[in-house]
């Protein structure tokens, strides 16, 4: 898929989260605006992964450590047939399989509960330990936002994955510059990742994390290092897309009202056609 | 120390847990351990030896421990994630919940040295609140092995159990109680000799205390029942009704915490379906003082004599 198509995939999961925000009356839009690119050209463009066989034990796994997205990877496997596109409507709903964090137990194509931040890069780096003890081909791919690297348990992670030489590992940080409550540079501010991540072993690719022809080629085959995992450091914006959620700390879970979910909409619709 | 302790019978139940470890390993190339920094405490350099590449060693980094075991199980592994006890089931018990038990994932859990067993390296070494804590999970069940006979079964038990589970091994030596050949039901406890009067309850390295305090009570002209729960979840509910209507009272025993363990999952049966008097031994809800294991299962009234004495006051409450 060239850049183009991703780009109109990208607009139409944007808009399908943004309604289900707005419907459900909750989730964290302006993390789902920053990561959806990432997933968009991850899904499309890179995973081996077959909604048919999802337990495939050759699939590419990808991991959203960012849980609380979890519309958004949600909105992303309904479009490639994980699930059905209209089960998007009961995001919440009472005994919905799309509660608020992603579940593997409920949905195919979820590879590990997450929600507690800090969880996925540990899982991930045993996945590929997995792949490697039985030289497997198969990768494995890690989403984290920028504020969730506070976690200690990342630089845990960090460290195994140098000494295991994991080359098959790729680490994706949403930098969104945001967290929770504020922006991380006024928190506890880790930026810039890439000399962190180098000297802990890594090979780091810094790029426009809503470019998606930098996405596509940093988390392909072209770049990395034998023996070395690697990191990509995604610029990106929090409510990407949406003039007044764009990089404003409110919008972490902030759910638009019906004249900002028009503005949001019609922002999303001409730049995505 | 007031048991009867014949050094030379006892073992060290982490012995028998990687001897079933490396033969499972052997049979089965999937089967892989991880541990953190914990080689040596863990027993772990014979099967490091045999099997190099299947010893992961993430460091001394629990939480990533976990997680990087639930990813190998994604992986098709099955790992065995060995620690310390209180360090596994403490420091990562939000990955125990979250990448083991919510994701159901196939990780043994083996906590090493559990309960008192480092008695006097002081309080942050006793893990005496594991029961409570992973007990409280969905997913995974609780198994607490009173001998190396049975830790070796529930070895071979967890290897094809589809799904995660804690063993609590200890370090402080038991004699035999089970035969060679031993096999292991989760959820069934092991009746060890049967009386009319009262039934003691045990696990772990307190089985073995219960039996003598048993004995003791037989002399003193009362039948006790002693029965084996090493699971302690699931909980062989039948067996507890069975003593309760049988015997008509039940004292718990265990290396634990009285709040939530053994004693409180006994009790909960109990107290649904078949109310009688109870009596709850394990450390009476504090950071125990300085001293050997055996020395603080004394002090704390679990002596053989003093579970017997116990036990004598119980059946002063029977109605």
């Amino acid at each position: 898929m060239d850049s183009q198509e991703l780009r109109f995939v990208a607009s139409r999961i944007r808009r399908r989260d943004l309604q289900a925000v707005f419907e459900a009356g909750a989730g964290h839009v302006g993390g789902e605006m920053s990561v959806i690119d990432i997933l968009t050209c991850l899904y499309f463009n890179e995973l081996s992964v077959d909604p048919a066989a999802p337990l495939d034990p050759e699939r590419d796994r990808l991991v959203l450590s960012k849980g609380h997205t979890a519309l958004a990877l949600y909105v992303v496997l309904a479009e490639r047939g994980f699930l059905p596109r209209d089960e998007i409507s009961t995001f919440l709903k009472h005994r919905s399989r799309l509660n608020g964090h992603p579940n593997r137990v409920y949905l195919p194509g979820v590879e590990t509960n997450t929600g507690p931040l800090g969880h996925g890069l540990p899982v991930a780096v045993g996945m590929a330990k997995a792949a490697k003890l039985d030289d497997r081909s198969w990768r494995t791919f890690v989403i984290v936002g920028d504020g969730e690297m506070q976690e200690g348990s990342n630089w845990e992670a960090i460290m195994a994955a140098a000494q295991f030489r994991l080359d098959n590992l790729t680490l994706i940080i949403d930098h969104n510059r945001l967290q929770q409550g504020a922006r991380l540079s006024e928190t506890n501010d880790l930026a810039p990742f890439r000399p962190k991540l180098e000297a802990f072993g890594w090979h780091v690719e810094d790029i426009d994390g809503h470019d998606h022809s930098q996405i596509c080629h940093a988390v392909s085959t072209a770049t990395g290092t034998p023996g070395k995992p690697k990191c990509v450091v995604a610029n990106t914006n929090k409510g990407h897309g949406i003039s007044f959620m764009s990089d404003n700390v409110a919008w972490h879970h902030k759910v638009p009202d019906e004249s900002q979910y028009r503005q949001a909409m019609a922002e999303l619709m001409e730049t995505g056609e | 120390m007031n048991a009867p302790f014949e050094t030379a019978r006892l073992h060290d139940c982490r012995d028998a847990f990687v001897g079933m470890l490396e033969e499972l390993a052997a049979a089965n190339r999937d089967i892989v351990a991880v541990c953190n920094d914990s080689v040596g405490s863990s027993k772990l350099t014979g099967f490091r030896d045999r099997f190099p590449d299947r010893l992961i060693n993430v460091g001394i980094a629990e939480q990533n421990m976990v997680g990087v075991g639930a990813g190998l199980a994604n992986g098709g592994k099955v790992p065995f994630v060995c620690a310390a006890a209180p360090f596994l089931t403490g420091r990562a018990l939000e990955q125990i919940k979250a990448d083991v038990a919510y994701s159901q994932t196939n990780v043994k859990l083996v906590g090493i040295s559990s309960g008192m067993a480092y008695g006097e390296l002081g309080a942050t070494h006793h893990s005496i609140e594991d029961f409570a804590w992973i007990r409280a999970l969905p997913n995974v069940p609780v198994i607490a092995p009173a001998d190396r006979l049975e830790t070796a079964a529930a070895v071979a038990w967890a290897a094809v159990h589809d799904g995660g589970c804690f063993l609590r091994l200890s370090r402080v030596g038991v004699p035999d109680l089970f035969t060679e050949g031993h096999v292991f039901e989760l959820g069934k406890a092991n009746l060890l000799r049967d009386g009319g009067d009262v039934t003691l309850i045990a696990n772990g390295v307190l089985t073995h205390r219960t039996l003598i305090a048993a004995a003791r009570l037989a002399a003193r002209g009362v039948s006790a029942r002693v029965l084996n729960m090493a699971s302690v979840r699931p909980i062989d509910a039948d067996a507890i009704r069975a003593a309760a209507s049988e015997t008509g009272a039940i004292l718990t025993c265990e290396e634990h915490t009285i709040f939530g363990g053994l004693g409180s999952a006994v009790a909960e049966v109990v107290v649904d379906s078949c109310p009688v008097p109870m009596t709850r031994l394990g450390v009476p809800g504090v950071f125990a003082h300085t001293g050997s294991a055996n020395q603080l299962l004394d002090d704390f009234g679990m002596s053989p004599e003093a579970i017997a004495d116990s036990a004598v006051a119980l059946l002063g409450r029977k109605v």
